[in-house]
């Protein structure tokens, strides 16, 4: 049984496979619309989700397949004190494959033991989000063409980030990547990325230096200061606003920067940016769909 | 004394020996702990704890079997996680389950939230 709990469970093959798949589905979406006809995927959110649980629903959707599930914890039986172990045995009885969000860390990898169908992590707390990272790959390879050969800048809150974990994940395996970190010094990466950049022998530097660095991007991948995350109020009023991305900023940039954003954007990226054509993130959206279709049959079609 | 209270020989009656800053011609000095019994021995958390352990199996004055601990690969129930972000500090009939992740500086982490064992959330 694959699941996908980490970005790391794929090979760069895999991501190469489903990142091709995610071409042709895009080029010829009728040929997918019956491909999970008959076939139900169950969305478990513990916390909220604009994009990626409605991606999810739109993605099985578009291949003929339906959804049930929740989408706050106050909505299941979470709310009695039931456990994740529990919960998903018994959705493991409804659907053919999960898609779970949760707030505590490691909560998708725990039902991915215990469920009975394919599991895929909608993102875990501050630790991993791979379906962000695919449709941030996808994204890239969109745009530029190619996974390896790039300067990938990520900037704002690297530490309780979990897009920004799974991404540098992912690209540390591609030839020639080399990252610039940028962030207030108290929420750089946590050691265990710093540690996975380092014994991988990839080229990276950690500065609090937007403007000086942005010239040699060839992405710059911007996140939001997680408020959720913290455990205190004032630690999140100091730092939101330390790194914001304006048009002034955008002048250091190259013409062929590609800008990235999870979503949902706070202010981290000013509106007036939007119309500039390197500003990216709204067709991240669309590509996330897509992908999420691509890893779908792939997982459903590995289980049959 | 950590191993003497690990091991449960506090508990036991049989006959237990403590000898310290023995000489040692690998390491200089060395501490033994010698039982009179055959116990169970959960050789990953005596190689946690140092890998440099010997343990030496004896009968009838011979020695029988010397086992030589290895740093383990794998953690089960040895060490909890102290990250309350981490899903075992809700689930607690979770296993606790830690790899190795740098053999060099015995560092473990979490296989659920990848947080070392001492940390309470990096």
């Amino acid at each position: 049984m694959r699941h996908l709990i980490d970005i790391t469970d794929l090979s760069q093959d895999e991501i190469g496979g489903l990142l091709q798949a995610s071409e042709d589905i895009a080029a010829r979406p009728g040929d997918y619309a019956d491909a999970c006809r008959h076939q139900r995927l169950a969305t478990l959110f513990f916390e909220p989700s604009t994009r990626t649980r409605l991606s999810f629903e739109a993605a099985m959707q578009a291949l003929g397949g339906s959804v049930l599930g929740f989408s706050t914890s106050d909505a299941s039986s979470t709310a009695k004190g039931e456990s994740v172990s529990d919960t998903v045995q018994t959705v493991s009885c409804y659907a053919d494959i999960i898609a779970m969000r949760h707030h505590k860390e490691g909560a998708p990898l725990l039902a991915s033991i215990r469920a009975q169908v394919p599991v895929i992590n909608a993102g875990d707390g501050g630790h991993a989000h791979p379906t962000q990272t695919l449709t941030d790959l996808l994204t890239i390879y969109r745009e530029k063409g190619r996974l390896d050969d790039l300067v990938i800048g990520l900037c704002g809150d690297l530490k309780f980030g979990r897009t920004v974990h799974s991404l540098i994940a992912a690209m540390v395996p591609y030839a020639n990547v080399s990252f610039v970190l940028v962030s207030p010094r108290e929420l750089r990466v946590p050691d265990y990325i710093r540690e996975m950049l380092t014994q991988a022998g990839s080229s990276f530097i950690e500065t609090e230096d937007l403007e000086g660095n942005l010239g040699q991007m060839d992405v710059l991948y911007m996140t939001r200061v997680q408020r959720e995350r913290f455990f205190n109020e004032a630690d999140y009023v100091r730092l939101k606003d330390r790194f914001i991305l304006d048009m002034d900023k955008l002048e250091y940039g190259r013409d062929d920067l590609s800008i990235l954003h999870p979503l949902p954007r706070v202010n981290e990226i000013s509106v007036a940016v939007d119309s500039d054509p390197r500003a990216t993130y709204f067709k991240q959206v669309k590509n996330g769909m897509i992908v999420r279709q691509a890893l779908i049959l792939k997982l459903l079609g590995e289980a049959s | 004394m950590k191993l003497y209270y690990l091991l449960g020989l506090d508990k036991l009656d049989s006959t237990i020996a403590i000898i310290k800053n023995v000489e040692s011609k690998k390491y200089g000095r060395k501490d033994i702990i010698k039982v009179d019994e055959l116990i169970d021995l959960n050789v990953d958390a005596l190689g946690y704890i140092d890998p440099r352990i010997t343990v030496n199996i004896v009968q009838n004055a011979q020695l029988k079997e010397k086992l030589r601990l290895e740093l383990p690969q794998t953690l089960r129930n040895i060490v909890r996680c102290k990250n309350p972000r981490c899903i075992t500090s809700v689930e607690t009939t979770v296993d606790q389950v830690f790899r190795l992740s740098d053999a060099e500086q015995r560092l473990y982490r979490c296989v659920y939230c990848e947080v070392a064992p001492d940390r309470e959330g990096e």
